[in-house]
């Protein structure tokens, strides 16, 4: 039976370390606003253009 | 995409109106105003063109051409404080309000400030709520230099000083804790039912003591953030109420949570029995979740708003020649005060300087401007249309006519106490469980101690009214989201239940049951010929002020005729001249300039007040006629008033003169049930009369004047034709399209009372079934695992279930 108490050992880290992730996420807000991400993950990713970056290091 | 066309003709590439002003245009794209334009130009600059292609015609229209001055008072170091949430020496944090927000261009847009502004470092939409959180440089960019970059890319952020937003972070706040408590109540439940299950399928004799004793143990170690972390909230609501001597049902549960926890620990530590401890976070958990389902909220809506939130927070004084910007707090009697295009006047006031015309619609509700002359008093709440003008304050902001309101006694009490259904009947409940606990402790203590604590306890347990505190959640917030799928939004659930007590009605008149989209036009005078009406019609067409609007709409015509010397005087009128035959159009003023002759002639056909709101039209100099304007009542108005007289008693409060009365009376009955010429504290004062005769009143009403009787009313609902749009403070908000559902949807809160009282009576049943089991002593762990969550289960199913069928049945899903 000593087999069935080290599952039940490592079970319970691997639960706990979920349990851990949904507190973090509920902390960072990732509950509070469930509309806006959906919309702004499909926005697609702009193309630097070379003007843009040659304009960066100027500044810099 | 590129020059659209429509049948009416070309759409403004950036807002989508119609081009109506012409020539405006930047390469191959025509915009209807400067404004847009202007906008398009900024965004070109700063290739963030895409904005045009996520959404076609996604702009909004800059109508302001003066923010500059208008946010002067962002400077002030003391409103910027109350604005901001957090600065350090670098950045800032801070959150906009902008009701422009609306499609997913704006998302884009709005997440790409850094491109506009190096000084913003990032900035987050929520697009539910309204909302944009900018973080910038202190060194880079102020406040104001934001705010004026919004107001330029045409989302103004609406800045008010009122405690909303402290509220709504405290709102989210509790959100967070409710949704980390569910999880880990429900992380909890889920291990307790996995390290319960051998004692559940008997198989306890089979594994070795050790293997039962660790189990138990594990159990005791989950149960504790449930007992001490989860369910805090029902310990300490408890603990208030009994402290304000008040038993709520949350005393009750607390009674019985605490039962089954010591029962439990008892059992384990001194037989190695199972416990309770599986029920006792089922429980917990599903009590959550109701808390949950209980607690939907319509961010983007606010039922809080007072005359703070929609006055502005500063206005321009002219002092000793200088303009500057002061809060409208600090504005004293006898200052002379600036009110530019589009601005609201903060304080009665006389006019000074200029031609005043003042849009009422978020006061009373009345679509048509007023026109004010030099001399005359101008309310406070108005909103100016025209060239600036200049006036002099006679009383301060919070004396004049529309916010003294607000002084009110109505306005100070925020609690209403009314005592939800649930908690009168809880208080009953919980004396009778603990007698009944009591007395069969006592008669057991005669032949067995041990025994007596058992059957103390197990009457606790059973008798946690868990069904009791589940039935309402879930009834209420149900039905909440029903009326929500019908463009009926409550502030909270609780409004269901004084709803459904609802016994007599109360209507504002102008807004509410009138229509105040579309009016209709009348044409009084001289017989107009076909090609006259279209003279009109082409001369309205370019217009923009609402009235024009209105003849525009009511003028069945598809000829259109060319225009020359087109001419608009503001709040005055407008001409031009078609076919060599000049055309006037406007007040009785501007039309006769130059006619004096004829006006004595009309005087004797247009009485008094015809003067004030009709527009007159004049062709080649010669009188025609006028157009007036009726409010419309909406439609179907008929079928829903008689419809509703046979069950309440109807009345109808009104601001505006008796004019209407003979056609209202048919619905009202009596004469005294028609109040007309009310000023807003006589109509909060009539909904106190009708509750001094013991009614239980519902007012529904829809501007500002409308406030306090909303607020003092056993229910306010307010009506609004734009969910965006201002609305005063309520208990709901109708979209003016399901206006006609409204005895629906009281009879359907009525039904949810209902189906509530029915389970309450279902729960009692289990409840009995329960103690009888326990007075025979048969009352297992395995028993309660099984009666327990199948009663709150049951109750849950019974509720959401009724609710919906009775819904469809009705036609409400």
């Amino acid at each position: 039976m000593t087999a069935m108490i080290v599952l039940i050992a490592v079970s319970l880290i691997v639960a706990i370390g979920f349990l851990i992730a949904f507190i973090w996420s509920v902390k960072s807000g990732q509950y509070e606003d469930k509309y806006t991400p959906s919309v702004r993950i499909l926005f697609d990713d702009e193309k630097i253009n070379k003007k843009e970056i040659k304009r960066q290091k100027i500044k810099k | 995409m590129i020059n659209l066309k429509d049948k009416s003709g070309i759409i403004c590439f950036h807002c989508g109106d119609k081009c109506r002003n012409g020539n405006i245009s930047s390469g191959e794209k025509h915009f209807c105003c400067t404004g847009c334009k202007t906008i398009y130009e900024i965004l070109y600059d700063n290739e963030l063109c895409n904005y045009y292609k996520i959404d076609e015609k996604a702009g909004v229209k800059n109508t302001d051409t003066e923010a500059d001055k208008k946010f002067e008072f962002l400077d002030d170091m003391e409103i910027q404080n109350k604005i901001i949430e957090f600065r350090d020496i670098n950045i800032s944090s801070v959150t906009f309000q902008i009701p422009g927000i609306h499609c997913t261009s704006c998302i884009w847009l709005l997440e790409k400030l850094y491109k506009l502004d190096n000084g913003i470092v990032s900035s987050n939409v929520d697009f539910l709520k309204k909302s944009v959180s900018v973080i910038f440089k202190n060194s880079e960019v102020t406040l104001k230099e934001i705010v004026i970059l919004l107001s330029s890319i045409g989302y103004e952020p609406l800045i008010n000083l009122d405690k909303s937003n402290a509220k709504r972070k405290l709102n989210s706040s509790i959100h967070r804790k409710l949704i980390l408590k569910i999880g880990i109540a429900g992380f909890c439940l889920g291990n307790i039912m996995l390290l319960s299950f051998p004692e559940y399928l008997g198989l306890d004799s089979l594994a070795d003591g050790n293997l039962k004793f660790i189990f138990n143990y594990l159990n005791i170690l989950f149960s504790l953030p449930v007992i001490f972390y989860c369910s805090s909230d029902y310990f300490k609501s408890a603990w208030t109420g009994l402290k304000n001597k008040l038993i709520n049902i949350d005393f009750p549960i607390s009674l019985g949570l605490t039962a089954l926890f010591l029962r439990s620990i008892y059992e384990i530590i001194f037989f190695n029995n199972a416990g309770f401890i599986d029920s006792l976070a089922g429980l917990v958990f599903l009590l959550l979740l109701g808390k949950l389902f209980q607690s939907k909220t319509y961010e983007s809506l606010n039922f809080e708003r007072d005359f703070k939130s929609y006055f502005p927070v500063s206005v321009t004084v002219k002092k000793n020649g200088i303009q500057m910007s002061i809060p409208v707090t600090k504005l004293e009697i006898g200052d002379r005060i600036i009110i530019r295009n589009t601005e609201i006047i903060p304080a009665d006031a006389i006019l000074f300087n200029g031609a005043g015309n003042i849009d009422y619609s978020f006061v009373t509700g009345e679509s048509i401007p007023e026109v004010k002359v030099m001399g005359e008093i101008i309310y406070a709440g108005g909103r100016h249309f025209g060239t600036s003008i200049e006036l002099e304050v006679i009383r301060k902001v919070s004396q004049s006519y529309l916010t003294q309101l607000w002084n009110d006694s109505a306005f100070k009490n925020n609690d209403s106490n009314i005592q939800p259904l649930v908690n009168k009947i809880s208080k009953y409940f919980t004396f009778a469980i603990l007698i009944i606990a009591f007395s069969s402790a006592l008669y057991w203590l005669r032949t067995d101690v041990n025994l007596a604590l058992n059957a103390f306890t197990t009457v606790l347990i059973i008798a946690c009214p868990c069904a009791l505190a589940l039935t309402t959640p879930f009834a209420l917030g149900n039905t909440m989201r029903i009326f929500g799928r019908n463009k009926f939004y409550l502030k909270n659930s609780f409004v269901i239940e004084s709803l459904a007590k609802t016994d007599s009605i109360v209507f504002d008149k102008t807004g509410t049951i009138t229509n105040s989209k579309n009016m209709d036009v009348k044409f009084t005078g001289s017989k107009l010929k076909l090609c006259e009406y279209g003279m009109v019609k082409s001369l309205v067409k370019n217009s923009s002020h609402p009235l024009s609007r209105q003849i525009y709409n009511s003028i069945k015509m598809n000829e259109l005729y060319d225009i020359k010397n087109y001419n608009e005087s503001i709040s005055e009128g407008i001409s031009c001249t078609i076919d060599n035959k000049k055309i006037k159009l406007g007040t009785i003023r501007f039309v006769l300039e130059g006619l004096e002759k004829s006006l004595c002639e009309l005087k004797k056909e247009i009485t008094g007040s015809a003067f004030k709101t009709n527009v007159f039209l004049s062709i080649n100099e010669s009188i025609k006629g006028y157009f007036s304007f009726n409010n419309n009542y909406r439609e179907g108005l008929d079928e829903l008033l008689n419809d509703l007289n046979e069950d309440y008693e109807l009345s109808l409060i009104s601001g505006d003169n008796n004019s209407e009365k003979l056609n209202l009376i048919k619905y009202f009955g009596n004469e005294e049930n028609l109040k007309f010429a009310q000023t807003p504290s006589d109509k909060l004062n009539y909904i106190k009369s009708l509750q001094r005769k013991n009614k239980k009143v519902l007012m529904i009403g829809d501007g500002l004047n409308d406030a306090g009787a909303l607020k003092q009313s056993n229910t306010g609902i307010s009506v609004s034709e734009n969910l965006t749009n201002f609305s005063p403070a309520c208990d709901a908000i109708i979209d003016a399209g399901s206006f006609l559902n409204i005895k629906k949807f009281i009879k359907f809160s009525q039904t949810t009372m209902n189906i509530i009282k029915l389970s309450f009576a279902i729960s009692f049943l289990y409840n009995i079934i329960g103690l009888y089991l326990a007075a025979q002593g048969t009352f297992s762990p395995l028993i309660a695992a099984i009666l327990m969550p199948f009663n709150s289960i049951s109750i849950i199913l019974f509720v959401t279930g009724a609710t919906n069928i009775l819904a469809k049945r009705r036609k409400l899903l």
